[in-house]
């Protein structure tokens, strides 16, 4: 929605993902450990979906949000922010895991469960992103109070991420990761539907 | 003022302020005092049981009577719940910091560690974090009404995210704690039934004591507010 409108801004997070994929092919020479590997995977994909999903609400102007809310319900506009960020996020970490494995090469031999893992966790960062970017915004675009609100939503997040992905690398059976799985498919739909439920109170003026 | 601090006030409380404090000795006294089922590695610590559990018991109810008046403020916006919500997250927090603390000193004493890397541990401490979220977030905003919709929004999703990192999340990963994880629930150490006739009454008695601060601090809050309104007329 934003950055189909501003192409600058799709731009700018590719290159941002890119350069910060660069810079730790720079840091680390030396062939790396699955471990570190694994966090510093995560950690990229983290910052950037703070920096992408964050836009979503806090660059609209007032008058441009005042111009939405005439046109659809509040539900239908967290909906397709839901969605258009979940896409965004999920072809951000596949462009992002190509340059990885193509920079400090790739450890992973389970990679369709590692994909799987990408996808559930990028959703789950931008659908917990967009909710806390359409409350961070109601206090005037603070992005400081943006990073507090969502990070101990995060980091459980990145924890199970984190875990999962290692079983992918090591290339485990599937059978043990499918509890991580589904605790992680279960707090994106919970959050998935706060925000549908609570969306429609936050734009009220 | 010398009025004020008479005996009589003492006598105006309520019933059920009486039966906080009641309950509350009763648990500091018989808790430390009534024999318990000796067991290996945990002796004398299952104690704590009186004190670590039960304030988290409380601390959940507190936290849902939050919850409840943030849903009753998006329901009809009467700040009223508003400030029911504030002050019942402001105890909630409290007891839940006591709660962590009590925590801290039993793994000291059972696990050895003052903190130990465990699914529910890690849990307690994000919830702790989201609620100081929260409070920032009702800080961080001027506007009467805006502040309390936002909040409300936002403490509805806390508790949320409460049930599932302490409920769900450590039933489905491994816990040191009892009751999780494979390990056998804490029923199953109390051989006798004696250690339940402490451990029901101090749950009502912490949450009766939070019930009391809580309204305190609502009275404070209210009167702040109406002098507030007072300046401006």
């Amino acid at each position: 929605m934003l950055e189909l409108r501003m192409k600058y801004a799709l731009n700018g997070i590719l290159l941002y993902v890119i350069s910060t994929v660069f810079v730790c092919y720079l840091s680390f020479r030396s062939v790396i450990q699955p471990t570190t590997w694994n966090s510093l995977f995560w950690i990229i994909m983290l910052f950037a979906s703070i920096n992408a999903v964050a836009k979503s609400f806090m660059q609209e102007s007032r008058g441009r949000q005042l111009y939405m809310h005439t046109l659809a319900s509040p539900q239908a506009i967290i909906l397709s922010k839901v969605i258009y960020n979940v896409l965004l996020m999920i072809s951000l970490s596949l462009i992002c895991f190509l340059f990885y494995s193509l920079f400090i090469g790739n450890l992973v031999q389970d990679i369709p469960m590692f994909i799987l893992c990408l996808i559930l966790g990028s959703a789950g960062f931008s659908s917990v992103l967009t909710l806390m970017s359409a409350i961070a915004s109601r206090t005037n675009g603070n992005l400081t109070l943006m990073a507090i609100l969502s990070f101990p939503v995060q980091v459980p997040l990145l924890m199970t991420l984190i875990r999962v992905s290692k079983n992918a690398i090591d290339g485990l059976d599937p059978s043990v990761s499918y509890k991580f799985l589904i605790i992680l498919f279960l707090i994106n739909v919970v959050v998935a539907t706060l925000s549908y439920i609570l969306f429609p109170y936050l734009c009220r003026d | 003022m010398q009025k004020f601090f008479s005996l009589q006030l003492a006598f105006e409380l309520e019933w059920w302020k009486f039966l906080a404090i009641a309950l509350v000795l009763y648990t500091l006294i018989g808790g430390l005092l009534i024999d318990v089922p000796a067991l290996p590695i945990l002796h004398e610590t299952i104690r704590n049981l009186y004190y670590h559990v039960t304030q988290w018991f409380g601390m959940m109810i507190i936290l849902f009577v939050s919850l409840w008046h943030s849903i009753r403020y998006l329901s009809n916006f009467k700040m009223h719940h508003d400030f029911v919500a504030a002050e019942a997250a402001n105890v909630g927090i409290y007891m839940g910091i006591l709660g962590i603390v009590t925590g801290s000193v039993w793994a000291k004493f059972t696990w050895g560690a003052w903190w130990v890397s465990d699914a529910k541990l890690n849990g307690a401490a994000i919830t702790l974090l989201i609620y100081f979220a929260y409070l920032i977030l009702r800080n961080s905003m001027d506007e009467e009404q805006k502040r309390a919709r936002v909040a409300a929004v936002y403490n509805i999703f806390a508790f949320t995210m409460l049930i599932i990192f302490l409920m769900v999340l450590p039933r489905l990963t491994d816990s040191l704690h009892p009751g999780n994880g494979g390990n056998p629930g804490f029923g199953g150490y109390d051989l006798d039934n004696t250690m339940k006739l402490i451990f029901y009454p101090a749950v009502i008695g912490w949450t009766l004591l939070g019930v009391w601060l809580m309204q305190v601090c609502l009275r404070i809050r209210t009167l702040n507010h109406k002098l507030l309104i007072k300046q401006f007329k």
